[in-house]
This record gives structure tokens, sequence and C-alpha cells, in this order.
């Protein structure tokens, strides 16, 4: 009898169980059909919708007026908010009516100077950069207060949004893009070395980085690529974040260079040489710099094989590494491709302060972040000239990768001269002033 | 917060800086994070190079004399005080401070503002800008790109004008007069966020 009504109990609750999955089952393929038209196909051949440029616009008029009701806010309630008046590229908007000499032409250099005795630009890079305006992370304003409840609401919505739809969607696309990659890479390994195999193995790259790209909800600008590296040289770019080589990999096709690592780490590095070569380094090997520099040499020589690509600044977490390579690649004597890469802050704060975060943690925190916004300028090919040494060889480089890019040209380490690179820019201020000085011309 | 507290609790004689300078508790934590990572030796003073390490000032054109103005004349050093009550120069000016004239000038005034910069002229501080003076910081900030006759008519010109008792330098008070049209506390202020 008790059998009978349980048996009965059940066979109420199945067409329910039954409704729900197929709900389930029809928001799943939806969800991936979405994916799959939007994302993944655009990546696969490199066309692009511009939806991010368009969600990148909305953000900021969003990002403004969070601003506005910030400082209104702040000033209803006699908060002291300041900010600073220059902008990280000292643009000289003081002196935009000079046209003589004045006594007071000096306070523009003077709040300069004093501005960066205040807070240097080494300062700003670690800890994370102040922002004139909010971009609705906590984490980037430690300004916010309670100011009213519509900001706070908007700021919870942001949360949701970040944290609800974006990361999810975000991580589901990163395992698909790498898994591809390692899945890709080892199938083609099979093939024999010829010209179809590096076809293949360039598409399959490209593809896989551009997913991670939009795995990240990078929106990247390319400057100047009739610049881009070529076969049997070196690229050097500036290095702010692991999400680097990603952003470069995903434009052109890179021969990598590092050290294996274990894990996930060690399993996609050995499925990607299969395809291409790529130089990896024991850990043993890192440390002689012979066999570093033999094998960079070696690999540049080949005019088949891919450029290499280089982080003088370092990738590895292991800091011998970044020694090895410092002056290294520059004593190779191939031509040398800078790049300068440059972050938007406005979006998310891209850079990792490795004693802070493990690298988990920071993706985790990228990929919660509005969107990565950085612009990537192919600077022209540079070569060793006689009689420089690989130290004013590799400060030449920095130097025009840091102007480019209007970073802060912070010096590799403090051994090395400064002269050439201080004198160029104080020339350049000092050509700048000079300009805004009209009545020069008279007098020539 | 806590943490605002602590650094405070390091510093000594906080609260008469405070009050002298106007700074905010968190400025001042803020200056002294600052500090701290200028003097790379924990020495607990700064010196001039120092001040040198900074790129961006070692690109300014007047940036010697900006780091100059720092220590006073015999002094090698700076400790957090000098360095903070220097800083101070650079406050915005307080738009509600009674016009007091038996009080002793703020250290952000108008008046203390311009002898700040004053001084960066007036650098063997005999209270006049001679000509010579007002020469050599035309050339840091020119240098290679105007010639010798140029720089000396732009001095001789800027001389004229603000030489009101005829005596070929420019004191004090000709300084302030030339200036008094300039929106000073806008141009020596800088603003701080958080």
């Amino acid at each position: 009898m008790k059998w009978n009504r349980l048996r009965g109990a059940e066979l109420n609750f199945n067409p329910f169980d039954n409704l729900l999955c197929i709900l389930l089952g029809i928001s799943f393929t939806v969800w991936f059909t979405l994916l799959l038209v939007f994302i993944i196909v655009p990546a696969i051949f490199g066309v692009s919708f511009g939806i991010r440029q368009l969600y990148m616009k909305t953000l900021l008029k969003i990002f403004e007026w969070a601003t506005h009701r910030i400082e209104r806010g702040a000033k209803d309630n006699n908060h002291l908010l300041y900010k600073p008046y220059s902008n990280g590229d000292g643009s000289n908007r003081d002196l935009d009516h000079a046209s003589e000499f004045e006594m007071s032409d000096i306070f523009y250099f003077c709040r300069q100077g004093v501005e960066s005795i205040m807070d240097d630009e080494v300062t700003k890079r670690f800890s994370a950069e102040e922002l004139e305006s909010w971009n609705l992370l906590t984490r980037s304003n430690y300004n916010f207060q309670h100011i009213s409840l519509r900001l706070t609401v908007l700021w919870g919505l942001g949360v949701v949004i970040r944290y609800g739809f974006l990361l999810p969607l975000r991580v589901t696309l990163a395992f698909t893009g790498v898994g591809l990659l390692v899945v890709l890479t080892s199938i083609i390994g099979f093939l024999p070395n010829g010209r179809m195999k590096n076809f293949l193995s360039e598409q399959v790259h490209l593809m896989c980085y551009r997913i991670c790209v939009r795995a990240l909800t990078a929106i990247i600008t390319y400057h100047d690529s009739e610049n881009k590296p070529k076969n049997g040289g070196i690229c050097v770019a500036n290095h702010t974040s692991p999400i680097d080589v990603i952003i470069l990999a995903s434009d052109g096709c890179y021969a990598m260079v590092g050290q294996i690592h274990g894990g996930l780490m060690g399993v996609i590095q050995k499925s990607m040489v299969k395809a291409c070569p790529h130089i990896w380094f024991e850990r043993s090997e890192v440390k002689d710099r012979h066999l570093v520099a033999k094998r960079l040499s070696d690999h540049v020589e080949d005019k088949t094989k891919l450029p290499i690509l280089i982080f003088p600044e370092g990738t590895c977490i292991n800091n011998t590494s970044v020694m090895m390579f410092k002056k290294g690649s520059f004593e190779i004597g191939s031509t040398v491709y800078p790049v300068a890469i440059k972050y938007d802050p406005r979006f998310g704060d891209a850079f990792w302060n490795s004693s802070q975060f493990g690298m988990v943690n920071y993706l985790l925190r990228m990929m919660s972040s509005w969107a990565i916004v950085c612009s990537v300028w192919y600077l022209p090919p540079m070569t060793r000239e006689e009689g420089e040494d690989a130290v004013q060889f590799a400060n030449r480089v920095k130097a025009a990768i840091a102007r480019q890019g209007g970073l802060v040209d912070l010096l590799w380490d403090g051994g090395l001269k400064r002269g050439k690179v201080k004198d160029t820019f104080k020339e350049e201020q000092q050509k700048l002033y000079s300009k805004m000085l009209t009545n020069l011309g008279s007098l020539r | 917060m806590g943490s605002t507290n602590s650094t405070l609790s390091r510093i000594p004689n906080v609260e008469e800086l405070m009050q002298e300078t106007g700074f905010t508790p968190a400025h001042i934590v803020r200056l002294y994070d600052r500090f701290e990572a200028l003097d790379k030796e924990k020495t607990g003073h700064l010196r001039p190079q120092d001040f040198g390490a900074i790129n961006r000032l070692a690109m300014n054109p007047i940036g010697d004399r900006i780091i100059g103005s720092f220590f006073s004349t015999g002094q090698e050093t700076v400790d957090f005080h000098s360095f903070v009550r220097i800083l101070a120069h650079f406050r915005p000016a307080d738009k509600n401070r009674p016009k007091d004239p038996s009080m002793p000038q703020p250290v952000n005034s108008r008046t203390s503002k311009l002898k700040f910069a004053f001084q960066l002229y007036d650098q063997d501080k005999d209270g006049k800008i001679s000509r010579a003076e007002l020469l050599q910081v035309l050339r840091s900030m020119l240098e290679m790109q105007v010639t010798e006759e140029q720089l000396e008519s732009i001095a001789d010109r800027t001389i004229q004008e603000a030489d009101l008792d005829k005596d070929d330098a420019i004191s004090f008070e000709e300084f302030r007069k030339s200036l008094e049209k300039v929106n000073i506390d806008h141009k020596m202020s800088i603003r701080f966020l958080r």
C-alpha cells in the first residue's frame, strides 16, 4: 500500500522535471549559439562586428556621469576631492596662450616639477592607478563613499553584470580558446613539415589568440602595421601584464621564448611547440647565458622561422631569467622590431602587482573588469650601430618605445648611464616651450 | 583608516605639521609614503641625489632649481618636516581665510607662492633678480632652441617692462606687481586625488 502511494507521488513530479530540463536545454543551446555566432566565428576569420567599440563608447558615457555625480556629491558634503592638473604626457594647457615670454612662465615648469616630486609615474605604477574619472570599480577609487542612492545602485548593477554575466561568459571563452589551442596544435603536429603545416599552424594560433582576446574583452587598436615584425627578426615590447602576449600574438605570429612550466602552462607549451618551433628552456638551461644566446641566434638565422617575441623586462616570475634576456636579445645582432603597448586605465587596471596577487587571482580580476582597452604601436625596425654596445642599443630601443607609448622612460637598471636619454627629453621640453614663444619668429 | 592612524603615529610632531601646513591627515600619510619611497637608503633624510632619481624632474628644464629650493643654504639633507613645508606652498589657497594682517601669512597664500617662485629666479638670494639671473633661467628653459642674442633681447624687454625703479634688476615688489593680473593660485597649486 505504502509503496503504491510513493509511486503515485513520483509520477506527479515528472512533468515538471521534464519542463525544467527542456527549458535548461533550450537556454544552453541559445547561449552557445549566440556565443558561436557573435564571438567564435568572427574570431576564426578575424572579422569584427564592432560590438566592442559600441560597448566602449557606452561605458565611457556612463563613467562620465558617475564622475560628475561624485564630484557634485563631494562638493555638497564639503569633502576634499582634488584632481591633478597635469596629464601624464605633460600637455601644455597652461601655455596655450603664451606668445611672449613672461615671468610667470616659470610657474608651469615649477608646478610640473613639484608634481613629479609629489607623485611619480613610478609610484603610480606600483599601486592601482588613480583615475580622474571613476569607472565603477571600487578597487580603483579610494574616494568612494555613499554619495547618492542612484550611484550606489548603478555600482551594484555593475557588479551584477560583471560577475554574473560577463565573468562566466569570459571564463567559458577562455577555456574554449585554450582548449582549442592545445587540441588543434597537437593535431597539426602530426602533419609533415612544410608550407601547409606552417600555414595551418599560423591560422590556428591566430584563431585561438583571438578567442582569448575576446575572452578578456580586449579592445585593441593597432597602429603602423606596416612595421610588423618579419621572419628572422626579434620583436621587443614593453611589459605591463601577462596579457601582453595575447595582445600581440592575436595580430601576428611569433615564436615565443620562455621557461617550461609545469601544470596547465606546460601542457600548452608542449602542444604549441609541436605545430611550430617555439623556444622553451628547461629551468637548468636558463642560467646558461651562452646557451640561451646560441639558441636565439640559431632561430633568428633560419629565415623560415617566425620572429621571436621578447619582453626585455621579463615575463618569467623567476627574476634571474629577466637578467638573462635583458642584454642577450640585443647582443644577437639581428633586426629589432620595437613595439609599444599602452593600456587605457579608464576601463580596468591591467597592471599585475605580482607581490599582491597570484596569477589566477589576477586573471579573475581582469575578467571581471569592464574591458581592457589598449593601443599597440609597431615602431620602425632598428639595428645596432657601429660602436654601439648592446647596453646602449637596448637603451635606444627602450627610449623609442617609451616615447611612442607616452610612457615614462624608466631605466632598466640603475647602473646604466643616464646621459643620452635625459638630454633628449629635456631638449624636447625646451623645443615645445620655444615654439610657444611666437615673438621669436620676428626676432629671427 | 587604521593604516592612516598607524602611519601618522610614526611621524613626530605631526599635529604641529598639520597646523602649520594645513594638510589633512590623509595628505600627510600620502606624502610620507612618497618620502619613504624617495628615501631609498632609509636614512630618514633626502639628499639632492634622491630627487635627481625622479626621471620627470630630471628632464624638467628648471629641475635643478626646484631641487635646490628644498635645501636651505648650507643644508645638505632635508627631513620630512621641511619636505612637507615646501610642498605646502602648492596647496590651493584657502578661500575662506579671514584676511587678518596681524597673523603671519599661511604658507600657501598668494604672497608665499610668489616668494617661492621669486627664489627660483633669485639664486644668490640678494632680494633682486638681476639681468644675469634672468638670462640664466631663460637659458635653462630654451637652451639650444634660440640664439644668445634672442635670449638677451627677451631679457632686456622683460626687465624694461617690470623694472620700475630703473636699477636694472627686479625686486620682489616689482615681481609681484608685474604678476598682479595672473591667477597665481591656479598656476601654482597642485591638487590631490584621495
